[in-house]
C-alpha cells in the first residue's frame, strides 16, 4: 500500500494485516484494507474474446463521433451527436425531439432485458466483455503490465523500498493512465457537440467551462475507477453484482470449477498415477489470472464477474499434465450435478424465464421499429382553454379558444392547412393565419421548429347543444399530403 | 441491546452482539475506500461552510468566501435574460401595432410576452384568460365598451378608465335614482325597456313608457337602440353580454346608482415594449376583433 496517511494512526494500534482478523477481545478497526490483485498475464479463446470485445468496444467508443453524416444546410453533420442547447438528438438518419424520450426509454428497457437475458444464459457475460469498467481496467492493466512487468515483477516492485527505478515506472504508468483517461473524458464529450470543433476548442484553450469540467471529471472518474478501484467498483460500488444471483438457475451456464473431477486436489509429481486423486494440481493459476483475485474453486461467488480468464490459465495447465480441458468450464449447476452422479447432462437454453426475456425483447425492439418507420415529420398539439371555458358573444353565439402547436420536424419551411370537421356551423379563426374558408386556414412553420398560434371555434348558440361537443381538426402539410388528426371538444354553456 | 460479541468461524468477523431469533449480525468491517471517502466528504462540507453561505448567526450569515448568493445568481439570470430579448423587445418597441401582427416573429413573441405580463398585471381582475368577472370586462369576448382595436386597447392600457391620469378615459352614467333624476317606477320602466332590445321585456305596457325616457335621458350615449357609443365608453344595451348583469334587478340597480369602475394608468409602469405586447395579446384574446 503506497497511500496509507489517515490510516497510518489507526495502524499502530492495529497492524494492517490484522485488520480483519480478530483478535481476542480486541476490537475491530473501522475498514477492511484492499488485498491487492495482480492478475496474471494469460491467453487462451476467453483472452482473445475479451481483446477483440476490448478492440471493438474502444473503437466504437472513440472514433463514433468523427463519424459525418451529411443532414443538408442548417443541420449538425455528426453522425451521433446529442445536442443539449437545442434540444435535439441524432443518430445516422433518426432526429429525436425531447417529446420523443420513449425511444430511450426503449432502449434502456432493451439493455435491462438484453441483460437479463444474456445472464440467464450464461452468467455475467455483460460484466466480463462488455462493461465499461471492465473494458477500461483491462486497458489499464495491459498498460500497467507493459510498464512494470507481469504478476511476479509487480509484487517485487511494489515491495522494494522507493527509489529512483520505483518512481520512474510508477511515474510512467500514472501519466499513461492519465493520458488514456484524459482521452476517455475528451471523447465523451464529443458525443455532446460537434467533434472536431471541441477538439480545436480544447486546445486552443477557447472551449466553455462546461466542457473544461466534464472533460475533467470524466478523466478523473476514469483514473480512479479503471486505474486504482477496480474489481472494488464491481464489487462494492455495482448493484448488478448483488442481484445476478435472481437472474441465474440451474440451468445457466457460469463459470465452473468441475469439483467433482478436481478433488481430492493435490501436488502431482511428472509420471505418477491420478488414481484415487483429483484432477487439479492445485497449481493456484485461476487465482493468480482472476482480475478480481478470488478463488474460483470456492465456487459460484459475487465477485466473479464471469470472464473465464481461469478457464484459459486452467487450460494450459491441463495441457502441460496431459489431462483433458476443461476442468474449469462454462458450464450449468444442474449439469454438474448430473455429471458428478454420472447420468447424462443436458442443456436447457430455451426454458421459460429465457423465452419470456426474449419475447418481451422482440416485442419492445417490434414497437420502436414500428413507431420509427411510421415516424412522422408532422405533430400537432392542441391544448383547449381552460379559462375561460368558453366565451359568450355578442349575438348570443358560442366561441371556445384553443393553443394550437404544430412541430415541422423537416429541414425545410412547411406551409399546413387547418381545418375544422366534425362540428356543423362552427367557424374557425387562426390568428396570424392566412384564412382560406370558414373552416380552414393556412399555417407557415418554419424548418425543424415550432409554430404556436390561438386558435378560435365559434358556434352559433342555436348549434350548440351540449355542454361538451367533439369536434376535430385535421392538419395536412401542403407539400406532402401527410395529414394529422387531431380529436377535441367545444364547450358550451 | 448487544448481548454477547462472539467471532464468527465462517468470516472470522466479530457479530455485533444483536441477535433476532437465531441471527446474528456480522459487524464486517468497511472497505478502507470507503472510509476515505467518507473523511473525505466531511472535508468538503468543510470547505463548503468556509467557501459558500453557511453558519447563521445573530441576525446574519457567514456569506461565504467565494460570496456567492441565490439572490446575485437569479439577478445574473434575469440579466442574462432580458439581454437575450433586447433584440426583440427593441424591434418591438420601434414597431407600430399592426407591423407587430403582421410579423409572425413579433407576433408570437409578443403574444408569449404578452401573456406573461398579463398574468403578472392584469389576471388579478380581469382572469387568467381574460374572462373577466362581475364589474370586470371580460376581454376574450367581441364586445368592447371603449373599442377593441389595437389603437384603443393600447390607450386603454396605456392611461385607464377613471384613472389618476391626465388622459384617462373617462364616462360618467348619472345616478338616475340616488339623484333623484328619475322616479323609482321610471327606471323601472325603463329597464324593462332595456330588457325588450333583447327580446325579454314582460311588461309591454311598462316598456312602452320606458321608450320615451330612454330616449330623454339615456339615448344621448347609449344610442336609440341600445346600440352603445365606444367613443364615450358608453355599453351596448342589445347584446348577450353585461357586464354586471343583465336581469331586470341589476339593470335597475345600475340606473339607480350608476358604476363606475376603475382601471388603472399602465404608462410609466409599464414599459413601451411591455404594453405593446399586452396590446397585442389581448387583442388576440378577442380574436382579433
Amino acid at each position: 500500500m503506497e497511500t496509507n496517511t489517515i490510516m497510518n494512526s489507526v495502524s499502530e494500534t492495529v497492524p494492517v494485516e490484522d485488520a480483519v482478523s480478530t483478535k481476542a477481545g480486541g476490537k475491530q478497526p473501522l475498514y477492511a484494507p484492499r488485498i491487492p490483485v495482480y492478475p496474471k498475464r494469460v491467453s487462451g479463446t476467453f483472452r482473445r474474446i475479451k481483446w477483440i470485445a476490448l478492440t471493438v468496444l474502444l473503437g466504437i467508443y472513440y472514433l463514433l463521433p468523427w463519424l459525418r453524416w451529411d443532414r443538408g444546410p442548417g443541420a449538425p453533420d455528426q453522425a451521433v451527436l446529442i445536442d443539449m442547447p437545442n434540444r435535439r438528438a441524432y443518430f445516422f438518419f433518426i432526429e429525436i425531439w425531447p417529446q420523443e424520450v420513449y425511444y430511450l426509454v426503449g432502449i434502456l428497457i432493451l439493455a435491462a432485458l438484453g441483460l437479463f437475458f444474456a445472464t440467464s444464459l450464461a452468467g455475467r457475460v455483460w460484466c466480463g466483455y462488455a462493461c465499461p469498467q471492465t473494458v477500461w481496467t483491462d486497458l489499464f492493466m495491459w498498460v500497467e503490465r507493459r510498464v512494470e512487468g507481469d504478476r511476479n515483477a509487480r509484487m517485487r516492485l511494489d515491495r522494494k523500498p522507493f527509489g529512483l527505478a520505483k518512481a520512474a515506472r510508477k511515474l510512467a504508468k500514472h501519466a499513461i493512465w492519465l493520458v488514456i483517461a484524459f482521452l476517455t473524458g475528451g471523447a465523451w464529450i464529443m458525443y455532446f457537440a460537434d467533434a472536431p470543433t471541441v477538439l480545436r476548442e480544447i486546445f486552443t484553450l477557447q472551449a466553455s467551462e462546461t466542457i473544461y469540467f466534464f472533460t475533467g471529471f470524466f478523466t478523473v472518474t476514469t483514473y480512479i475507477m479503471a486505474g486504482w478501484a477496480r474489481e472494488q467498483v464491481c464489487t462494492y460500488m455495482c448493484p448488478y453484482a448483488r442481484f445476478q444471483g435472481a437472474m441465474l438457475d440451474e440451468d445457466s451456464l457460469v463459470v465452473t470449477y468441475q469439483r467433482w473431477r478436481g478433488e481430492p486436489r493435490g501436488k502431482h509429481k511428472k509420471g505418477t498415477s491420478w488414481e484415487g486423486r483429483g484432477h487439479c494440481v492445485d497449481c493456484n493459476q485461476c487465482v493468480a489470472v482472476c482480475p478480481t483475485g478470488i478463488d474460483i474453486r470456492d465456487g459460484q461467488q459475487l465477485e466473479c464477474i464471469g470472464c473465464g480468464l481461469c478457464i484459459d490459465a486452467c487450460n494450459g495447465v491441463m495441457d502441460k499434465v496431459g489431462l483433458p480441458r476443461g476442468l474449469i468450464t462454462f458450464d450449468t449447476a444442474a449439469n454438474q450435478q448430473a455429471r458428478a452422479a454420472g447420468k447424462p447432462t443436458r442443456y436447457r437454453l430455451a426454458r421459460p424465464r429465457t423465452i419470456i426475456y426474449a419475447l418481451l425483447m422482440i416485442i419492445i425492439a417490434g414497437t420502436m421499429l414500428w413507431g420509427l418507420t411510421f415516424r412522422t415529420t408532422l405533430e400537432v398539439s392542441v391544448l383547449r382553454d381552460r379559462s375561460p371555458l368558453f366565451v359568450t358573444l355578442s349575438d348570443g353565439d358560442i366561441r371556445n379558444g384553443y393553443t394550437f402547436k404544430v412541430l415541422n420536424m423537416t429541414r425545410e419551411a412547411r406551409v399546413y392547412t387547418v381545418a375544422l370537421s366534425g362540428l356543423d356551423g362552427a367557424t374557425l379563426t387562426i390568428i396570424g393565419a392566412t384564412p382560406r374558408d370558414d373552416t380552414s386556414a393556412e399555417v407557415t412553420v418554419k424548418p425543424d421548429s415550432v409554430g404556436t398560434y390561438r386558435l378560435y371555434v365559434r358556434l352559433p348558440r342555436d348549434r350548440v347543444t351540449a355542454s361538451s361537443l367533439p369536434l376535430s381538426f385535421v392538419v395536412t402539410d401542403q407539400s406532402t399530403g401527410t395529414t394529422a388528426l387531431h380529436q377535441t371538444v367545444f364547450r358550451g354553456p | 441491546m448487544p448481548t454477547k460479541i462472539e467471532k464468527d468461524s465462517v468470516t472470522g468477523t466479530h457479530t455485533t452482539g444483536h441477535e433476532w431469533d437465531g441471527i446474528k449480525e456480522l459487524d464486517t468491517p468497511l472497505p478502507r475506500w470507503w472510509v476515505y471517502v467518507f473523511y473525505a466528504c466531511i472535508l468538503w462540507a468543510v470547505g463548503y461552510w468556509v467557501l459558500y453561505p453557511s453558519w447563521p448567526y445573530g441576525r446574519d450569515y457567514l456569506r461565504g468566501a467565494l460570496g456567492w448568493s441565490m439572490r446575485a445568481e437569479i439577478t445574473e439570470d434575469m440579466a442574462a435574460a432580458r439581454a437575450a430579448q433586447a433584440g426583440i423587445r427593441g424591434r418591438i418597441e420601434a414597431a407600430s401595432l399592426e407591423r407587430i401582427v403582421a410579423d409572425p416573429d413579433l407576433l408570437t413573441f409578443a403574444i408569449v410576452g404578452g401573456a406573461a405580463a398579463f398574468a403578472d398585471n392584469c389576471a388579478p381582475c380581469h382572469g387568467s384568460g381574460g374572462a373577466g368577472a362581475k364589474g370586470y370586462p371580460n376581454l376574450a369576448d367581441d364586445d368592447w365598451l371603449w373599442g377593441g382595436s389595437l389603437d384603443a386597447i393600447e390607450t386603454t392600457i396605456r392611461y385607464g378608465i377613471r384613472s389618476s391620469h391626465e388622459e384617462t378615459r373617462i364616462s360618467d352614467m348619472p345616478r338616475f335614482g340616488a339623484d333623484e333624476l328619475l322616479e323609482p317606477d321610471e327606471i323601472d320602466a325603463v329597464a324593462e325597456y332595456v330588457l325588450s332590445f333583447t327580446g325579454r321585456a314582460t311588461d309591454a305596457a311598462a316598456a312602452k313608457r320606458g321608450a320615451d325616457i330612454f330616449a330623454e335621458n339615456c339615448a344621448a350615449c347609449h344610442g336609440d337602440k341600445g346600440e352603445g357609443t365606444q367613443e364615450l365608453g358608453a355599453p351596448r344595451l342589445n347584446d348577450a353580454i353585461w357586464l354586471y348583469g343583465g336581469d331586470k334587478a341589476t339593470i335597475v340597480e345600475t340606473v339607480t346608482n350608476a358604476r363606475r369602475g376603475v382601471m388603472p394608468t399602465w404608462v410609466g409602469r409599464l414599459d413601451e415594449a411591455t404594453i405593446k405586447m399586452l396590446t397585442v395579446y389581448e387583442h388576440s384574446l378577442g380574436g382579433g376583433t
